[in-house]
């Protein structure tokens, strides 16, 4: 996972409540058995209109897309997660997300920053013509206008951002503690062991 | 004396392998459940990675969503090829990876397939007071028969396989407590439905939802998952109902369940798991369930709730103007007008399945209104797709494929069909489906599918009116 500190550049300014992952990534593109390529069929439906604003020069290669509430509601397809990051997206800013879509976010470089809607509004206005400056390690959204918007995020999801930590790499350190945990649930709970009988 | 908890907290402390100083959580994970589209790329990343599979034996594969639901041997019970070689290729990823990793596989055309959440509880393989997994959000089915279970992405999906275990923060706690009897015609997924209208779609982000009250505990096993499938529609990841009595009775006897003295066992822990008297949730919702009528949705958000004896909104009438613009854009994506009635709303499709409604109950519900009826001329397409080999090997002992089949509905094979446009089941642009399954996305049956959400009865009451009916006048 590519590491993330800051991040500077035009924003989308979606806006929409409720904006879901079919929406995001029709189901359609879902019948793959890779990651890649995913860029290509989001926002499908969206983009199926002329002039969208996927689609203008301007916002090509946008790192950053402003959202309503709810973003990402809906199925837990983490290819909505990697569309995104194949539109060259790495931080989505909005008001709330579902819980699948920002733990999928977060697991692939992708900082899910929680603003307030006035900020979120404020911001859809700045990136009608500037750029946004969002900074991980101090929290903060920045424009060129002198706004400044501080943002909470839990401090494992920071950690594993900041350093493009690898999950699974981590918990195998603890190895040793789901050894243990194991030998205790099948001490304990012997019938949780699904055993086939017909 | 140990503070009085919740049943979220009792199944949450007790898989609670580690806790980090952050106080993430390292969870213990005790029933992995595996279907083809989400899982491809997660043994891909093993295989990258050199990793295994840490717990076979806790992990089950089954094929569901890009299933055709037609015939899939011939009449000299040949193995049908899949028409589409995507779809084709993932199934057959899937039927590779998981013998290759030592996972039980439930083959296509095995008596026992179906849509995963289906078979988990219908085989015993998911049991009350364990965590379950699976890469599809309506994990949170399994929470009816009192099961911490959640949908997780493709990356946690790799992370279970090579851990048996996910990193996790603990959630939020939300009571929905809907209290009374509900009125004739009211079923299940009326009760979601309407507190999805409730809630709002976000109203429990962050939180596990328990279900509790007179009117949830009278639901039968099939009800409850009902009930709890759809928790996801309003933002929690899962949902919870206490198992009880009838939790039992539904499990006992289930191949995978626990059997002799480990079932006393099993019994006797999964009775102790119930909300302690005293113990407080984060946020507690109250609804009087003779409020609930037989409901539909007009919009693309399950949200989007009214009775069916109701109007199609004004966007005007919501007070968010955020909401106000998505309830615009819904209607033109429907092609509805404000203020038309819900029962005059033509419909040409029919969807009779899908992990919220195609249990054998639903079946049974569709098929009592249905009988002695035809389908209707303006219905072009009307299918009706059990949730596994077993709910129809069990609905055909009964008679209800010939009621289906003689009023001129489809009787099909197993899958998760036309809920999600993966395989050939779609309903066309521009046109009308009323459905049973749980998302009324824009696009969701299909590029420019109109979706109304309602219950089995209800469905098949549209059938028989080629329209959106009161299921009640049909019952008299």
């Amino acid at each position: 996972m590519t590491p993330l500190e800051k991040v500077e550049g035009r924003a989308i300014p979606l806006g929409l409540k409720n904006v879901d992952t079919d929406v995001i990534i029709p189901a359609h593109w879902l019948k793959t058995t890779s990651r890649e390529g995913m860029g290509r069929g989001a926002y499908e439906s969206l983009r199926a209109a002329p002039d969208n604003l996927f689609d203008r020069p301007e916002n090509k290669g946008a790192p950053i897309l402003i959202a309503g509430d709810n973003f990402g509601c809906g199925s837990s397809r983490e290819h909505a997660a990697w569309a995104l990051g194949d539109l060259g997206i790495r931080v989505v800013i909005a008001p709330s997300y579902s819980d699948i879509f920002s733990g999928n976010a977060v697991k692939n470089g992708i900082l899910p920053v929680v603003l307030p809607q006035a900020a979120v509004d404020r911001l859809i206005e700045v990136a009608a013509t500037d750029p946004i400056h969002v900074d991980l390690d101090t929290q903060t959204v920045t424009t060129p206008f002198q706004d400044r918007f501080t943002f909470e995020i839990d401090p494992f999801r920071k950690m594993c951002l900041l350093g493009g930590l690898d999950e699974i790499s981590l918990t195998e350190k603890s190895g040793g503690a789901i050894d243990a945990y194991e030998a205790k649930l099948a001490a304990e709970r012997p019938w949780l062991q699904p055993a086939l009988t017909e | 004396m140990t503070r009085p908890r919740t049943l979220y907290e009792k199944i949450w402390d007790a898989h609670v392998v580690e806790q980090r100083p952050d106080g993430t959580c390292l969870i213990f994970i005790d029933r992995h459940l595996v279907h083809e589209v989400t899982s491809p790329q997660a043994f891909a990343g093993l295989r990258a990675s050199g990793r295994t599979v840490r717990r076979p034996d806790l992990t089950l594969a089954v094929p569901d969503h890009n299933l055709p639901t037609t015939a899939r041997r011939d009449a000299a019970g040949n193995r049908l090829p899949i028409a589409d070689p995507e779809s084709a290729a993932q199934l057959a990823a899937l039927e590779k990876n998981a013998p290759e990793y030592g996972i039980r596989y439930i083959d296509a055309v095995a008596p026992e397939q179906g849509i995963v959440h289906v078979v988990g509880p219908e085989q015993g393989f998911s049991l009350p007071g364990t965590t379950i997994v699976c890469g599809d959000s309506h994990t949170a089915c399994h929470g009816g028969i009192g099961a911490l279970a959640f949908g997780i992405g493709t990356s946690e999906v790799e992370h279970v396989l090579a851990t048996q275990t996910l990193l996790l923060q603990p959630a939020k706690t939300m009571e929905v407590r809907v209290e009374g009897d509900v009125g004739p015609g009211v079923s299940a997924k009326d009760i979601i439905l309407h507190i999805t209208g409730v809630i709002g779609a976000a109203g429990g982000t962050g939180h596990v939802i328990e279900y509790t009250g007179s009117a949830i505990r009278g639901l039968s096993i099939e009800g409850r998952l009902t009930v709890s499938n759809m928790a996801i529609e309003g933002g929690a990841r899962a949902g919870l109902i206490a198992p009880d009595d009838v939790t039992f009775a539904y499990l006992k006897g289930r191949p995978y369940a626990p059997k002799g003295a480990d079932w006393e066992a099993a019994v006797a822990y999964w009775r102790s798991l119930a909300t302690d008297p005293g113990a407080s949730y984060d946020k507690t919702v109250v609804i009087d369930a003779a409020d609930i009528a037989p409901s539909v949705t007009w919009g693309t958000s399950p949200e989007d709730v009214v009775p069916i004896t109701g109007i199609v909104p004004d966007p005007a009438s919501f007070a968010d103007p955020s909401k106000q613009a998505a309830a615009a854009k819904s209607l033109a994506y429907m092609g509805l007008e404000p203020g038309t009635r819900m029962q005059d709303v033509a419909i040409e499709n029919i969807f009779i399945g899908s992990c919220t409604n195609s249990r054998i109950e639903d079946m049974r519900a569709a098929a009592a209104v249905i009988k002695g009826r035809k389908k209707a001329d303006n219905v072009r397409w009307a299918i009706v797709v059990p949730g596994s080999g077993l709910v129809k090997a069990q609905a055909e002992a009964e008679g209800l494929d010939r009621i289906f089949i003689d009023a001129g509905l489809e009787w099909r094979e197993p899958g998760c069909s036309a809920c999600l446009a993966m395989n050939p089941d779609k309903v066309p642009a521009g046109e009308r489906c009323a459905s049973t399954s749980n998302r009324n996305f824009v696009g969701r049956q299909g590029p420019g599918s109109r979706t109304h959400l309602v219950s089995p009865a209800m469905a098949a009451a549209a059938a028989v009116t080629g329209k959106l009916t009161d299921v009640r006048e049909l019952m008299a």
